[in-house]
């Protein structure tokens, strides 16, 4: 019982801790038809400047501002470098972001080093929240799932209720009679852009000191998040939220799972030793193999549904 | 006079344009990731040595000559390590090192065996600083590989009997990164606990993928729930950090008894989680008792902006000097040689390379991420105090080496 309770509740902490860091991803995927493989970039440049702000100011003003930054910065490599390279279709642009990854990671790496940066959860956040069966849990993670349950929140209700949402939905579907009725269409594409790298920054302001923050955190998280947007259904908020929890729950319950194809056998009277050929495999525990499985999700939904769980379309 | 002069004039330029670094400099190559995720390992490792060699040559260097470090990039795989070493074959270098990655350090053996015997008048020596694992001074030993930091094996002996007379440890959780060094730790510890202290239980014997964990909890909650006092882990780099945080953030109260926790970032980003908790076996930290190093430290910290970490490549430049002054040569033969059985002093104690397996034999030490040391680590403010230090004779090991030798 104990265990069932506090793989549950550790599974939705590192779903909701996956959604913050894939929501601005989906947010942009979903308007703009853009896979942008510098989203874990940006992530990343926002712990670091969260960082570095931290050092100066202490950690809040680092929360909104380092977000900031990154929006600004989203919103500039919309305008003067996504937009144009948009013209040559989808690998143009698959491409552009890949190169802008390894472009950010360098210059990560110039500044700070290669070296992770001692970025520690703030003082403000650093105590037990509740204790459960002797088992604390720290305030920051609280945090963590409100500014994720906020941000699905407030995106969610951007996107249907407000106009702004509105001319946002008929832009990605409609762009020419969107054009037509007199919205600048490329401004909101660049809102939309900057707004998604914004909360990549403010994910990385908080996944920074709840993970490690070092020039690989980009190359680390990437497939991961990818992994949520394809399995919650391209361009689904609701989609990617499902995902999140979904894979984090099933990754911490795969864990706590010591069983192996060996356990398996033996129920039916099979023993395998050392000795047998494919011992190695036999005796693979389920827990090993946890942080494999979501992509083993992955790999199953393309195949089943390739248009994930909430997805409205198939591209 | 004009045409001697012009004549003396094209005999100094031809002089200039032979490989003049080869006449006054002994280069020594060195292999190591310096691009990807663990570049800042390898960085670390060119530092060290950079900082030993400029200290010889301004000592006058050796035989008359000045050392050169010549780095490449193993890019932390075997394959590109076969480009790096066609290099230093074919640029006439004679001794190259290694440290990070154990099938790197396989990869070198087996290509330097062979080469050597081809071409045994271009032979390359190998030392190894880091890459520990127990086969390459045992089954698969070479004449042409020396090794400078303990197994692990030596270090898990050690490790073992440190806790062996903690009479609080009655649970023991082992939890490893899923590849063969893991694996070799984990196995090493079910073996050497048992028959050490046959009372203690192991609760637990955890494999987890080598660095794709992010979220540590789910393997906390189990060592939680198994009930384990203390816990041995191999994990270096992120996959410690991470876990030290989880087990702070979830309450956990264990003793941690790693191999890496000392250096490589690690100090900084498992930050106060580790005060009093975490502990290493090293053959060296920073708050041994060793004036002498004072000073170099301090250099050490200037010059890179960084903890100086491996002592052990400081001991291997002063013998690889030794070995060379002592063979009047800096031909690889001679000088592996003289380094068989050689004896040094270092700021530790007395070290002595064995000559049977070329492995080395050094003190080692337990300690503990402490509060109010002398030297912290990575700024931390929290610094390594010795727990316990095994002397060089107890940490050796049998060997199952036969060494074949070159005729020579």
């Amino acid at each position: 019982m104990e265990l069932v309770v506090f793989s549950l509740l550790n599974g939705v902490l590192y779903g909701l801790l996956l959604f913050m860091l894939s929501s601005g991803l989906t947010l942009i995927f979903s308007m703009m038809g853009v896979l942008n493989f510098a989203h874990a970039s940006l992530f990343m440049l926002g712990a670091y400047l969260a960082y570095q702000i931290g050092r100066y100011t202490g950690f809040w003003p680092g929360l909104v501002l380092a977000p900031l930054i990154v929006g600004l910065l989203g919103a500039a490599i919309e305008r003067w470098g996504l937009r144009t390279v948009h013209r040559f279709g989808h690998v143009a642009e698959l491409l552009f972001t890949f190169g802008l990854a390894l472009l950010i990671e360098e210059v990560v790496q110039l500044i700070w080093g290669r070296a992770p940066v001692p970025y520690t959860v703030p003082s403000s956040l650093d105590f037990a929240a509740f204790t459960l069966f002797g088992t604390t849990y720290p305030a920051y993670k609280v945090f963590m799932v409100l500014i994720s349950i906020g941000m699905f929140g407030l995106l969610g209700l951007v996107l249907t209720k407000t106009r702004i949402g509105l001319i946002i939905q008929a832009a990605l579907t409609h762009p020419d009679m969107v054009a037509a009725l007199g919205h600048n269409v490329p401004r909101v594409f660049m809102l939309v852009f900057g707004v998604g790298s914004a909360l990549a920054g403010l994910a990385g302001v908080i996944g920074g000191f709840a993970l490690v923050t070092s020039p690989t955190m980009a190359r680390t998280l990437g497939p991961i998040v990818f992994v949520v947007i394809v399995v919650g259904g391209l361009g689904s908020l609701t989609g990617a939220f499902v995902a999140s929890l979904l894979i984090g729950i099933v990754q911490t319950f795969a864990v706590a799972i010591d069983f192996s194809l060996i356990d398996l056998l033996a129920r039916f009277g099979v023993t395998v030793t050392r000795a047998d050929t494919f011992y190695d495999l036999w005796r693979i525990k389920l827990a090993q193999l946890a942080p494999v499985l979501p992509y083993f999700m992955l790999v199953l939904m393309l195949i089943m549904r390739p248009r994930g769980l909430m997805g409205t379309r198939e591209t | 006079m004009p045409i001697i002069r012009r004549a003396l004039l094209g005999v100094a330029l031809t002089l200039a344009a032979l490989p003049a670094a080869a006449q006054d400099s002994i280069k020594i190559g060195y292999i190591d990731p310096l691009s990807g995720a663990f570049a800042n390992v390898g960085e670390l490792g060119v530092h060290h040595f950079q900082f030993a060699m400029d200290r010889i040559n301004a000592k006058g260097g050796v035989l008359g000559k000045k050392l050169e470090l010549v780095p490449l990039d193993s890019k932390a795989n075997p394959q590109d390590t076969q480009i790096a070493l066609k290099k230093v074959i074919d640029d006439g270098i004679r001794f190259v090192l290694q440290g990070n990655g154990s099938n790197v350090a396989h990869a070198i053996v087996d290509t330097l065996s062979k080469h050597n015997e081809r071409e045994p008048a271009k032979a390359v020596l190998f030392l190894n600083y880091a890459a520990v694992d127990p086969a390459l001074t045992n089954d698969k030993c070479s004449f042409w590989h020396f090794r400078f930091d303990a197994d692990a094996d030596m270090k898990m002996e050690a490790l073992t009997n440190y806790m062996a007379k903690q009479q609080g440890i009655k649970k023991v959780y082992l939890i490893n990164q899923d590849y063969s060094f893991g694996k070799a730790v984990a196995a090493a510890a079910q073996a050497m606990m048992k028959q050490k202290r046959a009372d203690v239980q192991i609760v637990g014997d955890e494999l987890h993928p080598l660095g794709k964990v992010q979220d540590f909890s789910p393997y906390v909650a189990k060592i939680k729930a198994s009930g384990a006092d203390s816990v041995i882990t191999g994990n270096w780099g992120n996959d410690l950090s991470l876990l030290v945080k989880a087990a702070k953030d979830a309450g956990l109260n264990v003793d941690w008894y790693t191999y890496y926790a000392g250096g490589l970032s690690t100090p900084a980003a498992i930050g106060q989680a580790g005060k009093d908790r975490v502990k290493q076996i090293t053959e060296w930290h920073s708050n041994v008792e060793a004036a002498a190093l004072d000073e170099e430290l301090d250099a050490y910290k200037k010059k890179y902006n960084e903890d100086f970490y491996f002592l052990r490549t400081r001991n291997l430049m002063e013998m690889l000097v030794k070995a060379f002054e002592q063979a009047k040569s800096a031909d690889p033969v001679k000088v592996g040689i003289a380094l068989e059985g050689m004896k040094h002093q270092t700021p530790t104690g007395e070290v002595y390379m064995r000559a049977d397996n070329h492995q080395l034999i050094q003190p080692l030490f337990v300690s503990t991420m402490s509060a109010g040391m002398k030297r912290d680590v990575e700024n931390t403010g929290l610094g390594f105090k010795t727990d316990g230090r095994i002397e060089a004779k107890d940490t050796e090991t049998p060997t199952t080496c036969k060494m074949k030798r070159p005729s020579a």
